[in-house]
């Protein structure tokens, strides 16, 4: 592969050509309510080429990899379309490397037959307590296998093994329908679906009690959020805005995130990083061929840094940090999230609840989005809090801020970090891109809550 | 080729299908306001599903030269697969439904780039302080089906998008107005998607007071698309009948909403994306009332998920080429009534107008429920509007609020391509903000 990538690389004119090559393979298994409902093996290849002449960006995808070398004159016409000033990419060392697939336990080496059965045995905590109207439990692995050299004499081999698991006990009471789900990921690791038993068997009690629950009432409230739901915060509230490429263009917008401003108290501090090992979010190497950092983005309360592609780095003046990445060859790289932390601070649970006398407390989670100012984000479980004790279920609610006030209204970080790795992360068309994201208990004054 | 894979795959089967999908998109990226990237997308496909001793099988790949792995993989997949509750389509004529435009295929790069130029000059001159940026996008797609049971079902279809987007930044106060057309001819409204631009940027202009309790809210189009169609059309999906996890089981036939409420799902009408002949399954698509004067009239069916309800296909398999089909929606039509916006704006004290969120289907939808932020949206004062509201969140449940309708738009405006709807009018959504 590598010969067939350095030699499409060589004899064109152009500022910077890449080529990727891909092959993937996917295991899926899915049932509705007790019966299967999917189960497939599917294979793919392809790959993409990107060009950047004086500035402008071409880009080529193809599944026929024999047509390579004229894919990548088709980019370099494009990008000479494009095309009008300086092409500016910060300088990054050519590396060659080979990298081993980070792998605890490798699917592959589990049969069919094996994974239908641990699927049937979660199918059967769904369906063996309380009555539930139906359910969903869904298994998936996949293994990329990504070939990637560039002109500027870097190449580099990386495979990534990535295991998903869902699970969601539905409940029904007339018109109403209510559901408790849970999602997990792991960077290869097939153990992550032996552990999941007391999470699972739990859903089919909690989406009867939503059923029964109340809805809160819309407003104002200090919110007390476990490290689940605080890691989909950091990275809707915070991480988005910090992706350099909202950012690198707009000159008001540099102004407004200008390195040495302030967000937040002193006991606030986020990261982002791929080198961060063993999580969803971690790799080598991104898709530009940078090697994986660890970025402070927050420094006590303090902005110090944020996330970079090549291009971004260099049009902002500041060092790459490995953040160029695309969910496959199908898309170009964009600047991504990895692993974003909000890392712990001193105190407990029990401190962040102490004195709140109507709150509401959230954990786990079920989505989220950001428009940069503001954000949302929903939970998977809500209750209130009274008189600084974790009191009834509501429904799960969904939560809204400004990222600038909410921020600093950020006034408690407990001790306990724990990382989130399911779901994943959507952008510019690219979705889901397998990152992770955690944090300790937090605590918002003045949070804004939907509902009745 | 694909016979090939047919054969193939029947010699271990009883049925087998094979689904191919081959495309050439151009995408035209502008940001922050002047061109960024040309790109050429090229995909193919094959999809493969076979039937066996009343179990399914599948697999799919994007290596042409792997077709004894696909088949090989479906079948390895046999002895866990799905209960097959149907046969293959045995359908092979079909009425026409255009959705190919040659001019549009054969659009040039150039072309799609002097396009976007276009807008975002004339933009970036009427608003300089804004930062635009755009998308426009081009493809060309063919589609084929073939099965064991003489199904064969062949489309190309063409297909143009423009997409624009305006970045206002003020300090921390931050203003996203998007506006978006597509359609398979070559014919964008350009000027219909500055004027649309013009009145958002009007409209959010100032900065109003957060609504407070019990108002009414006005869903533009734009709205409607983005926040009520999926909690309403889910409880439609075959699957969730199947599954009872639909609201509206044991309703069809029943007065579930205001009767000047009428929906459809057309992808019969020539020209929209969405539209085809046929499914994803080589069942011929239909004109299939969802909602009729308030009445629930249908659901929407596979072949499999039919075959679990005890009914027949309405022609609604959707795939893509990664995994096997299931039921969904194609071109929703929502029927118009007899306000126009003006007057519906005129007609209220205090209201609130939405026209985009944040956080949209984002929760459990399943019943019915919505929740979102109001990410572009605007207070009522007198039967005028008076700004942008900020940090304002509305919930709901839309077989609710579709009750308590107040006024129905007269005018009825496509929506992201594949949905057609006036502006609804309603009561009973619970509006939260800061104090």
């Amino acid at each position: 592969m590598r010969d067939l990538i350095e030699s499409a690389l060589k004899g064109h004119n152009a500022d910077y050509i890449e080529i990727r090559i891909e092959d993937t393979e996917t295991t899926n298994i899915s049932f509705r309510g007790r019966e299967l409902d999917e189960i497939g093996h599917s294979a793919g290849k392809g790959g993409n080429v990107r060009v950047c002449v004086k500035g402008g960006w071409g880009f080529a995808s193809f599944n026929d990899l024999d047509s390579i070398r004229s894919k990548v004159q088709q980019a370099i016409s494009q990008a000479r379309m494009v095309g009008n000033e300086k092409t500016e990419l910060a300088d990054v060392a050519p590396v060659v490397a080979i990298v081993p697939p980070h792998i605890i336990s490798d699917p592959a080496n589990v049969p069919l037959a094996e994974k239908h059965r641990i699927m049937e045995e979660y199918l059967d905590l769904l369906w063996g307590g309380p009555k539930i109207q139906t359910s969903s439990l869904r298994y998936a692995d996949g293994h990329r296998r990504m070939f990637y050299g560039n002109s500027q004499g870097t190449y580099t081999e990386q495979s990534r093994i990535d295991v998903n698991f869902w699970a969601s006990a539905i409940t029904r009471n007339g018109g109403d329908i209510q559901q408790a789900s849970i999602s997990m990921g792991s960077l290869g690791d097939f153990g992550l679906v032996h552990r999941m038993q007391s999470e699972v068997a739990e859903l089919p009690q909690k989406a009867l009690d939503f059923l029964a629950a109340p809805q809160v009432q819309g407003g104002e409230y200090t919110v007390i959020l476990d490290p689940v739901l605080a890691g989909v915060f950091v990275h809707e509230a915070f991480g988005h805005l910090s992706e350099a490429d909202h950012v690198y263009e707009n000159p008001k917008l540099r102004e407004v995130m200008v390195l040495g401003r302030r967000f937040g108290g002193e006991h606030l501090n986020i990261v982002d990083g791929a080198k961060i090992p063993d999580l969803r979010g971690s790799f080598q190497y991104d898709e530009e061929g940078v090697e994986a950092q660890r970025t402070d983005l927050i420094h006590e309360g303090v902005l110090v840094g944020r996330l970079h592609s090549r291009e971004t780095a260099a049009k902002m003046g500041e060092t790459p940090s490995g953040n160029a990445r695309a969910i496959g060859y199908q898309h170009p790289p964009i600047v991504r999230m990895t692993n974003t932390i909000i890392e712990p601070g001193e105190a407990t649970l029990a401190d962040l609840l102490e004195g709140v006398k109507e709150g509401v407390y959230c954990k786990n989670w079920y989505g989220g989005m950001t428009s940069m100012e503001q954000f949302t984000f929903s939970a998977g479980e809500t209750y209130m809090i009274r008189d600084g004790r974790i009191a009834e279920t509501v429904r799960p609610v969904m939560l809204s801020g400004n990222v600038f006030s909410t921020l600093e209204n950020l006034d408690g970080v407990a001790n306990d970090l724990e990382m989130n790795e399911g779901g994943g992360c959507g952008k510019g068309g690219q979705s889901p891109l397998p990152v992770s994201n955690g944090s300790p208990h937090i605590r918002l004054r003045k949070c804004l809550v939907g509902g009745a | 080729m694909l016979e090939e894979i047919l054969a193939q795959a029947l010699k271990q089967a009883d049925q087998a299908e094979v689904y191919q999908v081959t495309s050439k998109s151009t995408p035209i990226s502008f940001e922050a306001n002047r061109l960024k990237s040309v790109d050429a997308r090229d995909s193919t496909g094959v999809a493969l599903r076979i039937i066996k001793d009343g179990r399914i099988g599948f697999s799919s790949t994007s290596d042409m030269s792997d077709m004894d792995g696909l088949v090989a993989r479906a079948v390895e997949m046999l002895p866990f697969g799905a209960k097959a509750s149907m046969e293959f389509s045995a359908e092979s004529e079909y009425a026409a439904v255009p959705t190919f435009d040659q001019a549009t295929a054969d659009m040039k790069a150039e072309a799609l780039v002097e396009t976007g130029t276009k807008l975002i000059d004339q933009l970036h001159a009427d608003w300089p302080d804004i930062v635009w940026s755009a998308g426009v996008s081009k493809s060309v797609s063919s589609t084929k089906l073939l099965n064991s049971r003489g199904c064969h079902a062949e489309e190309i279809t063409s297909a143009i998008g423009i997409g624009m987007e305006g970045t206002l930044v003020k300090d921390t106060d931050m203003l996203f107005v998007w506006e978006g057309q597509s359609s398979c001819r070559p014919t964008l409204g350009t000027v219909a998607i500055i004027a649309s631009i013009e009145r958002k940027l009007h409209w959010a202009e100032q900065v109003a007071a957060a609504p407070t309790g019990q108002i009414p809210v006005i869903f533009t189009p734009g709205a409607v698309a983005d926040l009520l169609l999926e909690p309403l059309l889910e409880g439609f999906n075959g699957r969730n009948i199947v599954q009872g996890s639909s609201p509206l089981i044991e309703k069809l036939g029943s007065l579930m909403v205001d009767p000047r409420i009428t929906i459809w799902d057309d992808p019969t009408i020539p020209y929209i994306p969405g539209s085809g002949a046929f499914d994803g399954e080589g069942v011929s698509t239909n004109k299939l009332p969802l909602i009729q004067q308030g009445v629930i009239a249908n659901f929407i069916y596979d072949l499999q998920t039919a075959g679990q309800a005890g009914t027949v296909s309405t022609g609604s398999a959707h795939r893509g080429l990664g995994s096997q089909p299931g039921p969904d929606t194609s071109v929703i039509v929502i029927a118009a009534g007899d306000t126009t916006f003006a007057d519906m704006i005129a007609g209220y004290p205090k209201a609130l107008v939405v026209e985009s969120f944040l956080g949209a289907g984002q929760g459990n939808t399943l019943g019915g429920d919505f929740s979102a932020n109001v990410l572009l949206g605007y207070a009522v004062e007198n039967g005028v509007v008076v700004g942008r509201v900020k940090d304002t969140m509305i919930a709901g449940n839309v077989y609710n609020i579709l009750k308590n309708l107040d006024a129905l738009g007269s005018e009825m405006e496509w929506v992201e391509g594949s949905l057609r709807t006036p502006a609804i009018s309603c009561t009973g959504v619970s509006i939260s903000s800061k104090a």
